[in-house]
């Protein structure tokens, strides 16, 4: 029997509302027990000890927001690179867009994907299948066999469905087998071409932009056809105040719809675009320093449930163009600790709290038994230290690539081990 | 047959749908209908009861079973017969529907059953013409003698219908075989299930009286009778289900999913069936179960108690 035995830790567990010295049991890659009395006074009698010398271990991190390579553009970012950069970032699950190629919208490629993370992978990866077939915003894919190939959720990922009457159809269909269906909230004619948010600065830069309320008003479409069709769904990622204050609404009267934001959007505004800085070209855009804070607003509220990386590789060929040809996207699996643990030393959020946006929220959202410092759950863990100090370096990152809008940014705090099923993945103590 | 004198079978000169008819006449016409299925198994299969009326069986979709049986129940009965089919009929130069009507009425039928892609089309015809009108089925609203010829089948398996779990399975949002049934079988004291994906069924389904299920296996647990619809083949595609194998797997009627009904549970289909898409090959051609060709039987003698029964009104 494998066991691994953690003490003198700061136990923070969301879920349950424990933050506590304590320490915590490892047996065959589940939780076996967890406490502050455990291991307080002897020292256990277990093979392996880890002393964890006050710094907080926490349920692994879900990130419901990433984008690989696999299948079709592995030079880009592999499952097996991806989970290399998520486990240094303390994520030891990714839930993995199905924006592939091929598209994961067939039950054989739901099965390949577990399979080859399976094979390949450091962390969990839980796939989403499309929501319409090819990505196309026509037909629906096939929900009920997607469900039980393993799928746990279903998008068109960074793609939002234009036809109201085919996402009415698609979220009636997935009620029927209680689907989680993500969106996502951009009126693709609004946006069509852009690369910044409307406003005084993009005007300035010269640049395509688009209005943000494309984003708004998707939104409330998309939260009125769930009222429509009581379907369960949730926004992969929003950016702005406006979007913000409709889902609140909608949360108040009781409607079914769950949100997440970027890590990029609670730190960075349009300006950091400065001189064109491809890095920092995401979808949706950068906006405005208002929008920036109502998204901090919003997660210490709890309207915005989940923090995602929306992690987007890119290589150097897509990245190194003029701003409005350059590809969108940010890698984020390292960063997204960091970014989120900001809100604490601002004095924004508890650590606690931010950390529930991270575990406890994801699993209930996507229904993972992961997420939780609960016995018999996974011990998927992350051992962090909230305070530490340190730079981004594009350069070091763990994944292929490397277009990180951070790169050259100060945070404190980051993971300093993660264990997936109770297997160390990552040890930088 | 019963004497001219007895009270009318139906209350009214036209047979539009479920809607408007009592229990007392459900039973009525189903009793009446037994003798014609005695007379349809004998060897001379012929009456002259309506010799010398017009029938016309006017059909702007096609159809095989309902325009057949009408046609049979009309020529057993004595009347002449004219079919008239979309493709050749003027509707296709462009004429309304009122300007047909009119022109049909010219000719003075006796009975006219009519099939129309629209909802409330016979209706409207049994306004502006001067004979009856009998709802061979319009749009998804009202089929009536399916759903009677569905009652006469259940009745002479089960006795009655008080207290008959009946699931009606598929895609009950656009189908009228499921609206004339759910309104019949209510109506004589049956409980209904409707069981289909949140796409193929009504909005408010909830509201009709019945208890709705979004998944087979409890929708079929403890059902006496298993009503299959017709997928129609543009709604697989897609826009409803994503495919004729997800439906078949989650929908469609196989021996796995029917274990779940009540031992003995029977089932039904209006058909035309497509196989291994609402339903297995191996449920449909099983004798023991399948109710099926009764169906088409009943649906003959049915029609042929209708036709009596507004030929005694006609009188």
């Amino acid at each position: 029997m494998k066991r691994i035995a953690f003490r003198n830790a700061r136990l923070i567990d969301p879920a349950s509302g424990l933050d506590v010295k304590g320490g915590l049991l490892v047996e065959n890659g589940r939780i076996a027990d967890v406490g502050p009395r455990l291991f307080n006074d002897a020292e256990p009698s277990d093979p392996e000890v880890i002393d964890c010398r006050g710094l907080v271990l926490a349920p692994g991190l879900i990130d419901c927001r990433v984008f690989t390579g696999e299948p079709g553009a592995e030079h880009r970012e592999s499952l097996e690179s991806a989970s290399n950069a998520a486990a240094v970032g303390g994520v030891t699950s990714m839930i993995v867009m199905p924006n592939t190629d091929p598209v994961i919208d067939e039950p054989s490629l739901v099965d390949f994907l577990l399979r080859r993370a399976q094979a390949t992978a450091k962390v969990r990866v839980l796939p989403c299948a499309a929501l319409t077939k090819g990505l196309a915003g026509e037909t629906m894919t096939e929900i009920g066999l997607l469900k039980e190939a393993g799928a746990v959720a279903f998008t068109d990922g960074d793609r939002s469905i234009a036809n109201a009457r085919v996402l009415r159809r698609a979220l009636a269909y997935a009620a029927t087998f209680d689907a989680l269906v993500i969106s996502h909230a951009e009126d693709p004619e609004l946006v069509k071409g852009a690369s910044a948010t409307e406003g005084e600065f993009a005007t300035r830069l010269g640049l395509p932009a688009s209005p943000a309320i494309a984003e708004a008003m998707m939104v409330e479409r998309d939260i009125r056809l769930v009222e429509l069709t009581g379907a369960r769904l949730h926004f992969g990622q929003i950016s702005t105040r406006a979007s913000l204050e409709i889902i609140a609404a909608a949360k108040a009267r009781g409607v079914n719809v769950t949100c997440g934001v970027a890590a990029h959007h609670l730190s960075l505004n349009e300006l950091d675009v400065g001189a064109y800085y491809t890095f920092r070209k995401v979808r949706p855009p950068l906006r405005s320093e208002a929008d920036r804070e109502a998204m901090v607003e919003g997660v210490a509220s709890g309207v915005i449930d989940v923090i995602v990386s929306s992690h987007e590789p890119q290589g150097a060929d897509t990245k190194r163009q003029p701003f409005a040809a350059a590809a969108a996207g940010t890698v984020g699996l390292e960063t997204l600790l960091p970014v989120a643990l900001s809100l604490v030393h601002n004095g924004q959020a508890s650590l606690p709290h931010i950390l529930k946006t991270l575990t406890e929220a994801p699993a209930r959202i996507f229904g993972l038994p992961a997420g939780r410092l609960a016995k018999g759950a996974p011990a998927d863990l992350v051992l962090l230290d909230e305070g530490e100090p340190f730079v981004v370096d594009a350069e070091k990152l763990h994944s292929r690539a490397r277009n990180t809008a951070f790169d050259g940014r100060k945070f404190q705090g980051r993971a300093r081990a993660t264990f997936v099923g109770g297997v160390k993945v990552f040890d930088a103590r | 047959m019963t004497s001219p004198d007895a009270a009318p079978i139906l209350p009214s000169k036209h047979l539009l749908g479920i809607e408007g008819l009592s229990p007392a006449n459900i039973v009525a016409l189903l009793d009446l209908a037994e003798t014609y299925v005695v007379q349809g198994r004998a060897t001379d299969k012929k009456t002259a009861l309506l010799r010398g009326r017009t029938l016309i069986n006017l059909f702007f979709e096609s159809s095989t079973r309902t325009q057949s049986s009408f046609e049979l129940a009309g020529k057993r009965l004595g009347a002449d017969v004219m079919n008239m089919s979309v493709k050749t009929s003027s509707v296709s130069k462009g004429e309304t529907l009122i300007d047909t009507a009119s022109t049909l009425n010219a000719m003075r039928p006796d009975i006219l059953v009519v099939r129309h892609q629209d909802a409330g089309a016979a209706e409207l015809l049994s306004r502006k013409l001067d004979c009856s009108v009998i709802n061979a089925g319009d749009g998804a609203h009202e089929h009536p003698t399916q759903a009677l010829l569905d009652a006469l089948t259940i009745r002479r398996h089960r006795g009655s219908f008080e207290g008959l779990v009946v699931a009606i399975c598929g895609d009950v949002l656009h189908s009228r075989v499921a609206r004339s049934n759910l309104r019949l079988l209510s109506m004589m004291g049956a409980r209904v299930r409707l069981v289909a994906p949140r796409t193929l069924l009504p909005c408010d389904a909830e509201r009709f009286g019945v208890e709705v299920y979004t998944d087979m296996a409890s929708g079929l647990a403890g059902a006496d009778i298993v009503m299959m619809l017709r997928l129609q083949l543009e709604r697989m595609a897609g826009a409803f289900v994503p495919s004729t194998r997800e439906y078949f797997r989650f929908y469609g009627l196989d021996r796995e999913k029917l274990n779940r009904a009540k031992p003995g549970a029977l089932v039904m289909h209006p058909g035309p069936m497509n196989r291994g898409v609402e339903i297995a090959s191996d449920i449909a051609d099983d004798v023991q179960v399948s109710l099926i060709a009764e169906q088409v039987e009943m649906g003959v003698a049915l029609r042929m108690a209708i036709l009596d029964a507004l030929a005694r009104g006609m009188a």
